[in-house]
């Protein structure tokens, strides 16, 4: 574009750029935002929220709803909406470690695989690779059947084999910079390797990796909870969304929606955080668009 | 051929009248064209001309009614040959382009279709608009090649189009644009992607062909000397509005507008040359090659005076770029020795001391990727000095103001993001983190080729002011001859991995000349409207 | 060599390292446990003899390569051992004939589902590309993104709740046999494969939208428009020849995704599927049964990968018409 218009652009503070960036929020980024706000309370907040506690037993098992306890209870007669309020903090919270150490594992093996390149590059892609040629959720079937299950190992594994996909982006994005001339120009310099790592290349790939941040949450999220609904993720009485439409998952057949309301609480999760990154992505890639 | 271009009379082909265009950057809609008249006769040659931003390829296309994807046509009418294309269907738009209106674009290789014959896709307009047979177009596809001098004219056609190269290919994309013979075809920036000595014939295919069928055409490009070769009349554009409009002859003998002066101001630009005995590089026998074994320099020997300026010129696959490698010692030379200051350079970067490596620093091409775009440019320039000289906080801070100074920016710059300057102030951040060092050495690569004519010049000022204030030494890296004559001292000239000639700018620039460096000086299109037929006279001569 | 051959057999080569390399990583998972598996199976008060007996008994004191190369040279021939917990004294019951009827249950399901999405979505995302930013699309857009977003279990459970039980349209449980007729069998798996279908046309639709504004967007497009040539003609002749390899891209990953997708979609419908038979023996600790079902589904993986990147090779004129 011209020069002018972009000399204008300057000088502005990074709160003014936020809210001129949510101003041109579509309604489903809004949308989005609005639910993963409630989540974000119902997890932190759950012990005040919730009428009942996570394990209490307070009536029946598969009682109707009622004004005491509004979406019924579960097969020990436990509140259920207080467990799917529990739930949010359980399922959150495994899924947000999972993704965090995922992150931690593969973003930094991959900047440093596209930094240092040769063997070391060679050697973690190739067994990367191989990994990359197996199932996320298979794996995690065959290494939970081989460690045994339980929350710790969940996240071990998942967070090992997010970190292979993640290795791939972060890797791939951090090669987009390594390549730029200011690194070039830091390693003419004489700069060290931390300085080229954190001061040129690590500020620029943030952006992307933010926005993977989101989709592999959801990915995480997602095969947890598949994981304990097959019944070998997280393990009772732990209040987890994908445990409770197993353990509820017979009453469906007697027209009963109890196991809907936990898969329900999973899935607009996880569109509300998609609805985020799509936006986050139609604004980057909307720029190219324009051209 | 003919010698002398024809003054065109006839009437009118194409009138556009009040033109303006938006377009949408950052989800709002902002003018690209400002309300522009533009007339063309009958086999008319006009030249589209400016920098980048002046909307000479949004003109050019809107000529034939089209506006690519996140453009609007706002205002105006666009009249070709009695029909308006700003309201006609898009049915009699598309019956009109190729026939009637062909396009030759800039990227003869991203503009081919991967997956056809090259004579498939020239003969597929003229098929598909029912004006000839396929027996016929195919015949007139070859009779085509040939007057547009391809090689094997008969079977290059049945080529893909990887298989030819880049000069061959846009001269195909021009058989492909006459193939119908159409009333008005738009060149736009066609030879802009390709070599001084290869953009020579392209040019003279092209514009004997469109003489030959007397085509109208809109040429644009954003050289000068180019368009003085091609267009009849040109037209100045600057950010969407028109500057000057002008037969080619008159204009080239007396622009009217400051701007278009301007234009021409960078060829004016003369450095005067001076000896000097003292070598601080002395680069001897040097060879490299690239992982998979191919040879990129070849016994190269150039020796760098200190307190002047080389430049290294040569076409791309020359190896100059490479040249700077190994003397930054990214590329380690495979053998041969580089001395500076008369001790042995290591070979490899990591093997150099820290003040090696301040003594020597490096611009580039383009600010763009050369500055990291979440640096402020505090730390950009305040790094080198904090690294090399030790500086901190408000010390630092003073030098970094200084500097900015040297470069003729004000001290307001120093909390600015790259992105938060124009190209030219970006280069200018680039030199001083170079400065900054208090080097005896900067390598420029390129520095000027990204840049406007205009910021060309006060870039190339910049530098050598600042030779006369520090006396550093500039290695100048380019391809392009009017550079080389406005700084250097002295030239080398490579071709294919070997130094073909090295010495003083008048004696390279001048006669007697080895054949490659003829051949490239040659290639330069100069202002001179009669530049490229006066050369093709002469080679012509020099075959017989 | 013609480097369109050379190219594909090295193509071909990989995917045999991969598989090698996979079937390793599968093979070797047991060796990982600290303690070993008996030890972990019999729990920590076992005596060092039982586990002794138990590690003799399922041929786990012999070394790890030598095993490897009986497991993986058997597992060729299409043996894949005996299932742990079916092994009671003398009577051993043999896991290829296990999942041999499971998995034809599954290719049965897999292939439902595959022939009502694969031609659906690229029907529509070619409509969505074509029509990008016009309501359709956009609905389309808002449409896919909910569905990916979505557990596999919930719109199957949804299904199930509205299909089968409000209204008694559909059997709430897909329980087959081998003796099962064709067309039963197929109405039966009808609401797993419906599940399916809407999962993969969501992913499959995206991405091919996706391919194709990419392919769209290039200059030679431009160019062709330019020359005037008829809207379809611009897709047919210039657009489609050059679509082939992404398009082969889009199936073969969404084919693969409903491999692994099949496995939380059998456990809902209760159908007797491999996925299931995984589940089960994840659970029961059987790991005969899972390496099998494992090395099952990464090897369809590699495979599908394999045969899209063959279809790009081949459809590559740069590499079909070589300098």
């Amino acid at each position: 574009m011209t020069e002018s218009l972009r000399v204008i652009k300057a000088r502005r503070t990074t709160l003014e750029n936020v809210w001129r960036l949510l101003k041109t929020a579509p309604l489903s980024a809004w949308f989005g935002m609005i639910v993963i706000l409630i989540y974000a309370i119902a997890a932190i907040f759950a012990p005040w929220i919730a009428p009942y506690g996570e394990a209490q037993i307070i009536g029946k098992a598969y009682e109707h709803a009622s004004d005491t306890n509004i979406l019924g209870t579960d097969q020990l007669g436990r509140d259920l909406f207080s467990r799917l309020i529990y739930g949010a903090r359980n399922t959150i919270g495994i899924a947000l470690v999972t993704t965090l150490v995922s992150f931690l594992v593969g973003g930094s093996l991959g900047v440093l695989a596209a930094l240092k390149r040769g063997w070391f590059d060679q050697g973690v892609s190739r067994v990367v690779d191989a990994f990359l040629a197996i199932p996320v959720l298979i794996f995690a079937l065959m290494m939970l059947a081989v460690v045994g299950k339980s929350v710790v190992n969940l996240v071990i594994i998942l967070a090992l084999l997010d970190a292979t996909r993640v290795f791939r982006l972060s890797r791939a994005v951090a090669l987009n910079s390594v390549v730029m001339d200011y690194v070039e120009s830091a390693k003419l310099r004489g700069e060290g390797m931390r300085w080229i790592v954190f001061r040129e290349v690590v500020p620029n790939i943030l952006p992307p990796l933010i926005t993977e941040f989101g989709l592999r949450f959801c990915f995480v999220f997602l095969t947890i909870s598949a994981l304990s609904f097959l019944g070998v993720g997280v393990q009772p009485p732990t209040a987890d969304w994908g445990s409770m439409v197993a353990e509820n998952k017979t009453l469906i057949t007697f027209g009963n929606p109890a196991p809907l309301y936990p898969a329900a609480a999973i899935a607009l999760l996880t569109v509300a955080v998609n609805f985020v990154v799509d936006w986050f992505l139609q604004r980057t890639s909307g720029l190219r668009d324009g051209k | 051929m003919a010698s002398e271009k024809k003054r065109v009379k006839g009437d009118a082909l194409l009138e556009i009248r009040g033109l303006k265009i938006d377009g949408k950057s950052d989800d709002s809609w902002n003018p690209i064209i400002k309300g522009i008249d533009l007339t063309l006769k009958r086999g008319e040659v006009l030249g589209l001309i400016g920098e980048s931003g002046a909307g000479k390829s949004t003109l050019g296309l809107s000529a034939m009614g089209y506006a690519r994807p996140g453009c609007r046509i706002t205002a105006g009418s666009i009249n070709f040959d009695g029909i308006d294309l700003v309201t006609a269907s898009e049915a009699t738009r598309r019956g009109l382009w190729g026939s009637r209106i062909a396009y030759v674009a800039q990227s003869a290789a991203a503009s081919f279709n991967p997956a056809h014959h090259l004579i498939d896709q020239t003969v597929e307009t003229a098929v598909s608009h029912h004006i000839m047979s396929r027996d016929k177009a195919e015949a007139d596809a070859r009779d085509l090649y040939k007057r547009l001098q391809l090689p094997n004219p008969d079977t290059i056609g049945l080529r893909f189009p990887h298989q030819v190269s880049g000069g061959q290919l846009q001269r195909a994309m021009t058989a492909m644009a006459m193939s119908c013979r159409p009333d008005l075809i738009i060149f736009d920036e066609p030879t802009t992607a390709l070599d001084v000595t290869t953009q020579v014939e392209v040019l003279a295919a092209m514009r004997d062909i469109v003489e030959q069928f007397n085509t109208a055409a809109i040429y644009i490009t954003h050289d000068l000397a180019v368009v003085a070769q091609m267009a009849h009349r040109i037209m100045v554009l600057r950010y969407g509005n028109l500057v000057e409009e002008a037969e080619t002859r008159a204009m080239l003998k007396k622009p009217t507008q400051e701007y278009t002066k301007s234009l021409w101001a960078v060829r004016k630009l003369q450095k005067k040359e001076s000896p000097s005995k003292d070598i601080i590089l002395d680069i001897s026998a040097v060879d490299a090659s690239y992982g998979n074994g191919t040879k990129v320099l070849d016994n190269v020997s150039v020796k760098i005076p200190r307190g002047r300026t080389v430049a290294v010129v040569g076409e791309s696959g020359s190896g100059k770029s490479t040249l700077a490698r190994a003397i930054t010692g990214l590329l380690p030379t495979s053998s041969g020795s580089i001395s500076f200051n008369g001790k042995p350079l290591p070979r490899a970067l990591i093997d150099r001391d820290k003040d090696t490596l301040r003594r020597i620093q490096m611009i580039y091409q383009s600010a763009d990727t050369a500055l990291n775009p979440r640096q402020r440019v505090r730390d950009i320039i305040g790094r080198p000095l904090e690294f090399y000289l030790g500086l901190k906080g408000a010390n630092r801070d003073r030098k970094v103001v200084e500097l900015l100074e040297s470069i003729e920016l004000d001290e307001s710059y120093i909390d600015r993001f790259p992105s938060e300057m124009s190209g030219g102030q970006k280069q200018r951040i680039s030199i001083a983190r170079a400065l900054a060092a208090e080097p005896e050495l900067i390598i420029c690569d390129e520095v000027t080729s990204a840049l406007d004519q205009i910021v060309q010049e006060e870039i190339l000022q910049l530098l050598m002011k600042l030779q006369k204030d520090t006396n550093v030494t500039y290695l100048f890296i380019t391809h392009d001859i009017a550079t080389v004559r406005a700084i250097s001292d002295e030239i080398v000239v490579m071709h294919k991995g070997k130094v073909v000639q090295q010495g003083l700018k008048s004696k390279v620039l001048n006669p007697p000349y080895p054949a490659y460096t003829e051949l490239l000086l040659s290639s330069v299109p100069e202002m001179d409207p009669d530049w490229l037929t006066n050369l093709l006279v002469k080679r012509k001569k020099a075959a017989v | 060599m013609h480097p369109v051959l050379k190219t594909v057999l090295q193509r071909l080569g990989l995917g045999l390292i991969t598989l090698f390399a996979v079937s390793i990583i599968i093979f070797s998972s047991l060796q990982l446990l600290p303690g070993g598996y008996a030890q972990n199976i019999l729990g920590q008060g076992a005596t060092p003899e039982l586990v002794a007996n138990f590690n003799h008994q399922l041929g786990l004191d012999r070394p790890a390569p030598v095993r490897y190369v009986e497991w993986i040279g058997n597992a060729l021939r299409g043996d894949f051992g005996n299932s742990y917990s079916g092994t009671t004294g003398t009577i051993k019951r043999s896991v290829s004939a296990i999942i041999a009827p499971r998995l034809y249950n599954t290719f049965f399901l897999a292939t439902m589902a595959a022939v009502v999405a694969v031609p659906l979505s690229l029907i529509l995302g070619v409509l969505a590309a074509l029509y990008r930013n016009s309501w359709y699309d956009r609905i389309i857009n808002g449409l896919t993104l909910t569905t990916i977003a979505m557990p596999e279990f919930f719109i199957a459970y949804i299904l199930m709740f509205f299909l089968a039980v409000q209204h008694r349209w559909f059997y709430t449980l897909s329980t087959v046999s081998e003796n099962t007729p064709f067309w039963e069998h197929i109405s039966r798996a009808a609401l797993p494969a419906a599940t399916m279908t809407l999962v993969i046309i969501a992913h499959m639709m995206r991405m091919t939208r996706a391919s194709i504004i990419n392919l769209l967007s290039s200059p030679y497009i431009e160019m062709a428009q330019l020359k005037g040539i008829s809207k379809s003609q611009v897709i047919i002749r210039h657009a489609l020849p050059n679509a082939w390899a992404p398009i082969a891209t889009v199936i073969a990953f969404n084919l693969a995704y409903l491999v692994v997708g099949v496995v939380v979609v059998e456990v809902v419908y209760v159908y007797p599927g491999i996925g299931q038979m995984m589940v089960d023996a994840v659970s029961s600790r059987d790991m005969p049964v899972v390496q099998a079902c494992a090395l099952i589904f990464a090897a369809t993986y590699i495979l599908l990968n394999l045969l899209a990147d063959v279809v790009a090779i081949t459809t590559n004129p740069r590499l079909l018409h070589p300098k």
